[in-house]
């Protein structure tokens, strides 16, 4: 029952952690791609939808070439900071950040879209610079679609498997996560084991679900 | 006649962005109401957003009361935030999620207001808008959103006042309502006022100098009972074209509900509610409602008969009419007539007919 207890929050945490780190980057990211246009903004568009479509195991590989002990930014944390990343809960967090990237930006934008530009506009005649219109009139009206956005990108961490499995592998009490969990218990041959961590998944999922409606559909009306 | 302000405000905005040309060349007065007129597509909101700042025209240039705010020969361009302007948009644009209250806050907060702090009580009275600072955007009507949104534009004592079609929004009950507070600002605003408008009854109601714009280039730009009197507009003013006078109230008949209008070399009666002797009225006088005669018509239902000269005769050659400049003892006056009827009675500089005025209308 400890086991448990110490998988579902080591779970809630590794998500937690992963969406607060992608939030700064993903709401720029999202300003960006709702105000402005540049030459090469359908290849940064299609570069951040890409964790959405190719397979998480992929990616997961990705990560691993990249952040592991050979790898350019492995070798750059290792060396620089003394970081070790792959193969532990740092890594777990990785992994979860990167997939949840694409459902954060996405929300984000299209809650900045939906922001008439003519409020913005109605602060700059006022004298407010554009740091000032962004945290005083952008930030509070778009409030509702980014809360649903982390809302969103959390639920999303919090089942992420396949590129967790690759770059953080699946070691009890180390990098096992509900997801990871569930099928590490099948493997072993404990269904029941694996049942209860489905009920809780499942009860995290719509729970995390049904608040970013709520949060989404309130706006709009 | 009318003396003219010296310009403070000086633009050259020149884009080609190929359906759409703008190519203006203005000197605006530096105090009363500029109207901004002309059909939509004409250039309007293009000319007021650029001199906002809020659209960067190339190569454009614009001084404001001695100070550079852009001038691209020189690399100057003035952020939108650094221009002490105020700016009302076409649609609501109060702060959805900030009390009416937070919102006049707002532009007052970020303006360093210079030595004469703006008289907040007296801007809350003059557009009656106490009974809303605590409410949200959301529960005010159309008419008491754009009252509070001229309100947030005053408050922070901008040099310069761009209202973009305020009223366009709101219907005629709402438009109406609002209306006379523009009026009573018009008064005491000592800034200069950019209005850009399409409703004529606007312009004319508000307006002390009118820029005629057509397909994003200046027709006629001047003070406004001039501009309207001219006899060259473009077509598409022509049916706008009269005369906007200011009258002395002479005399009241409440029993006709008439009012007697004295001008310089004659007097009219208007349909009126009665007023105190001496008030000025500001009226209009369209072409389209003087009809000229060579002798003093009787019996006739019109009631001003104003014998004048005609100064000039204008119309194309194949247009069905004509218009007449009159003078009337000192007050101008021009008729819009049909050139069949101008060849009939032979009118020529210097005629003397009656003017027989159908219409006047009382304006403020």
């Amino acid at each position: 029952m400890s086991d448990l207890f110490h998988v579902t929050l080591f779970t809630l945490g590794v998500a937690l952690l992963g969406t607060a780190l992608i939030l700064p980057g993903g709401v720029a990211l999202g300003w960006v791609l709702a105000r402005r246009s540049w030459a090469g903004k359908a290849a940064i568009e299609t570069l951040v939808a890409l964790p959405l479509v190719i397979p998480p195991v992929a990616t997961g590989l990705i990560l691993l070439k990249l952040f592991g002990r050979h790898g350019l930014l492995g070798r750059f944390f290792e060396q620089t900071l003394g970081v070790e990343i792959v193969f532990t809960w740092k890594a777990v967090v990785l992994a979860t950040a990167v997939m949840s990237f694409p459902l954060l930006v996405r929300t984000a934008r299209v809650a900045f879209e939906e922001i008439n530009p003519r409020f913005e506009e109605a602060a700059r005649t006022l004298g407010a610079g554009p740091w000032d219109v962004f945290w005083t009139v952008t930030l509070p009206l778009g409030a509702r679609g980014l809360l649903a956005g982390c809302v969103l990108a959390f639920a999303r961490a919090l089942g992420e498997f396949g590129a967790t499995v690759m770059i953080a592998g699946m070691i009890p009490g180390k990098t096992i996560t509900l997801a990871l969990g569930i099928y590490h218990e099948v493997q072993l041959g404990r269904d029941a084991e694996a049942l209860k961590l489905l009920v809780i998944s499942v009860g995290l999922a719509f729970a995390a679900v049904w608040l970013s409606e709520r949060l989404l559909r309130r706006r709009t009306t | 006649m009318t003396t003219v302000a010296p310009a403070s405000l000086r633009l050259r905005f020149r884009l080609d962005r190929g359906s759409f040309v703008l190519d203006l060349d203005l000197a605006l007065p530096g105090r009363g109401v500029t109207a901004l007129f002309g059909p939509s597509g004409a250039g309007k909101t293009t000319c007021l957003r650029a001199i906002a700042g809020l659209e960067r025209v190339p190569g454009g240039f614009l001084e404001v009361d001695g100070e550079i705010w852009q001038d691209e020969s020189r690399g100057i361009f003035r952020p939108t935030h650094r221009r002490a302007l105020g700016y009302v948009f076409q649609e609501a644009s109060l702060f959805p999620h900030l009390s009416v209250r937070r919102n006049l806050d707002y532009g007052r907060r970020r303006r360093r207001v210079s030595a004469q702090p703006v008289d907040l009580d007296h801007l809350i009275e003059l557009l009656a808008i106490r009974p809303l600072l605590d409410r949200r955007p959301a529960t005010l009507s159309g008419g008491e959103r754009q009252r509070a949104a001229i309100a947030r534009a005053l408050i922070a004592r901008p040099r310069l006042l761009l209202l973009d079609e305020p009223l366009a929004s709101l219907d005629l009950a709402r438009k109406n309502e609002i209306l006379p507070y523009l009026e009573r600002l018009h008064h005491e605003l000592e800034i200069p006022v950019i209005y850009v408008s399409h409703a004529v009854d606007e312009v004319v109601r508000l307006a002390d100098h009118l820029v005629l714009l057509a397909g994003g280039r200046v027709a006629a730009s001047g003070p406004l009972m001039e501009t309207l009197a001219r006899l060259d507009l473009p077509e598409e003013f022509a049916d706008e074209a009269g005369l906007v006078v200011e009258g002395t109230v002479g005399a009241s008949d409440p029993a006709y509900g008439l009012v007697r209008l004295d001008f310089p070399g004659g007097s009219v009666y208007v349909a009126h509610a009665a007023e105190p002797a001496g008030r000025r009225l500001r009226c209009q006088i369209r072409a389209r409602d003087v009809s000229l005669a060579l002798e003093k018509p009787r019996d006739t239902s019109i009631l001003n008969l104003v014998p004048a000269r005609v100064v000039a005769v204008a119309g194309t050659a194949g247009a069905a009419h004509v218009l007449v400049r009159l003078d009337a003892g000192g007050t101008p006056l021009v008729a819009r007539i049909t050139r069949l009827s101008c060849d009939r009675l032979k009118l020529a500089p210097g005629a003397a007919v009656w003017a027989q005025i159908k219409a006047v209308a009382v304006l403020m």
